[in-house]
């Protein structure tokens, strides 16, 4: 069967929560999300999470408590509705879908109003106001976060810099996760609780070495024992000793 | 010293500062001589007059700052080699969204509204600053509540929350007719620049 009379197609796009993925399947059927055709989207609902088992992705569990419930809201539909004393069939207030679309309705006007921020966000983000220096900066200034990409990409730099042209000598010294660990945190604790990335790696010529310094900054990040930051894009990469680790009291 | 003397004192401090000012700090400058209202005034014209050149000044919950105008981003990005700027995630975005028209909310209603786990977007967001902790709710557990701070204006350059695009239903095929029921953000308590300083997240 050819990808294109295939019945149903999704492309797999990361969804939000089990919320985010019914819109988008009331949305691709084109039906009435105040008549929804409850059968129809169970099935292919439960064909994605299926797709996903199959791919090996995780899905939140919120998803399966989604499947139940409308397979539920399925089995009840197919209930005889029994009149009231008058005889009369309110359609209105028996339907079992009613919970659900409430739900998806105060759901999607969120969604459009994230949509509206990312419009603001981006617009903001060309916006640009007088830049502090990097030498006077303060533990109170806006940090941008450094992403993962950051890091690789300053580990890159790092590698391409500090890498000899030719390597010719083995040696199998023991570059140990744990002593690195316990040096980063002794040099923070040596200058202050602050240090940049480059003069954490000074002298270290082995790439090895510097895999490993990298590991353990990660893993120290994980730990939340140190807070890696920069004041701008493609700035220096500070390492902060993380200060609000012991002080956390949000759940 | 008269207004004209003041408002070139305004517009100067406004061009060295790296920060954003709020109206009790430029007070200081002047000795709280000048009111605030005289302040305002200043710095209301000065808005206005900065339309028409090539930089802006902004009022972001009751701070004021002189920043670039959009269209020169380019330019910026070409001189300081700034390829592109991080975003929040969908996730992020979605959480922010649901926090900043229902504060005060606690996690429990965010997620009942998300449909999905929110603890660790909201442990980011509180992490970036963009929301703060208001309080407890005084319901069984006592949960915390969440609500926007002053960054959060700043990041998406809304002078206060009133500034937030309407929260419409959908007009939809309801058989009643459209609904019409408009969510209006909740910013009583955070309009006034006094209420802003209070906003601050203490360090």
């Amino acid at each position: 069967m050819s990808p294109s009379s295939t019945p149903f197609t999704i492309k797999l796009q990361v969804f939000e929560g089990p919320l985010d993925l019914l819109l988008h399947l009331i949305k691709q059927n084109q039906v009435d999300i105040y008549d929804i055709p409850i059968a129809l989207i169970t099935e292919q609902y439960v064909e994605y999470l299926e797709l996903m088992t199959q791919l090996n992705l995780d899905f939140a569990s919120e998803f399966l408590v989604m499947a139940a419930t409308l397979i539920e809201i399925k089995s009840r539909m197919l209930l005889p509705v029994i009149p009231d004393p008058e005889g009369q069939i309110n359609q209105q207030t028996d339907d079992p879908r009613e919970e659900l679309v409430q739900r998806l309705l105060e759901y999607q006007k969120f969604k459009e109003a994230a949509l509206a921020l990312r419009k603001h966000e981006g617009h903001q983000a060309e916006v640009f106001t007088r830049i502090e220096d990097d030498s006077t900066e303060s533990e109170k200034d806006l940090f941008l976060d450094v992403s993962m990409f950051d890091l690789l990409e300053a580990f890159r730099r790092l590698l391409q810099e500090k890498a000899p042209e030719q390597i010719r000598e083995i040696t199998r010294d023991e570059i140990l996760l744990i002593d690195k660990l316990s040096y980063i945190l002794e040099q923070l604790e040596k200058r202050g609780g602050k240090l940049s990335f480059l003069s954490l790696t000074e002298g270290m010529n082995h790439k090895l070495e510097l895999i490993v310094t990298f590991l353990a900054l990660l893993e120290l990040v994980h730990h939340r024992l140190i807070k890696l930051r920069q004041s701008r894009p493609f700035g220096q990469i500070w390492i902060w000793k993380d200060e609000s680790a012991a002080s956390q009291g949000h759940n | 010293m008269n207004r004209q003397q003041a408002k070139g004192i305004i517009e100067t401090l406004l061009f060295i500062s790296t920060r954003p000012l709020t109206l009790e700090r430029l007070r200081e400058v002047f000795d709280r001589e000048i009111n605030r209202a005289a302040i305002k005034t200043i710095l209301d014209e000065l808005i206005a007059e900065y339309q028409g050149r090539n930089l802006q000044l902004v009022e972001i919950g009751g701070r004021y700052q002189l920043c670039t105008r959009p269209e020169y981003s380019p330019w910026i990005k070409k001189f300081y080699q700034i390829e592109k700027s991080t975003k929040l995630s969908q996730a992020a975005l979605e959480t922010l969204a649901i926090i900043a028209y229902k504060q005060p909310i606690t996690r429990v209603e965010i997620e009942e509204i998300r449909g999905v786990e929110s603890g660790g977007v909201l442990r980011t967001l509180l992490e970036k600053k963009l929301v703060k902790v208001l309080g407890r709710k005084n319901v069984p557990g006592k949960p915390l509540m969440y609500g926007s701070t002053w960054e959060f204006l700043q990041y998406f350059g809304l002078k206060d929350l009133s500034e937030l695009p309407s929260l419409k239903d959908k007009e939809l095929q309801d058989p009643a007719g459209p609904a019409e029921s408009v969510v209006q953000p909740l910013c009583g308590d955070i309009n006034s620049p006094q209420d802003i300083e209070q906003l601050r997240i203490p360090d």
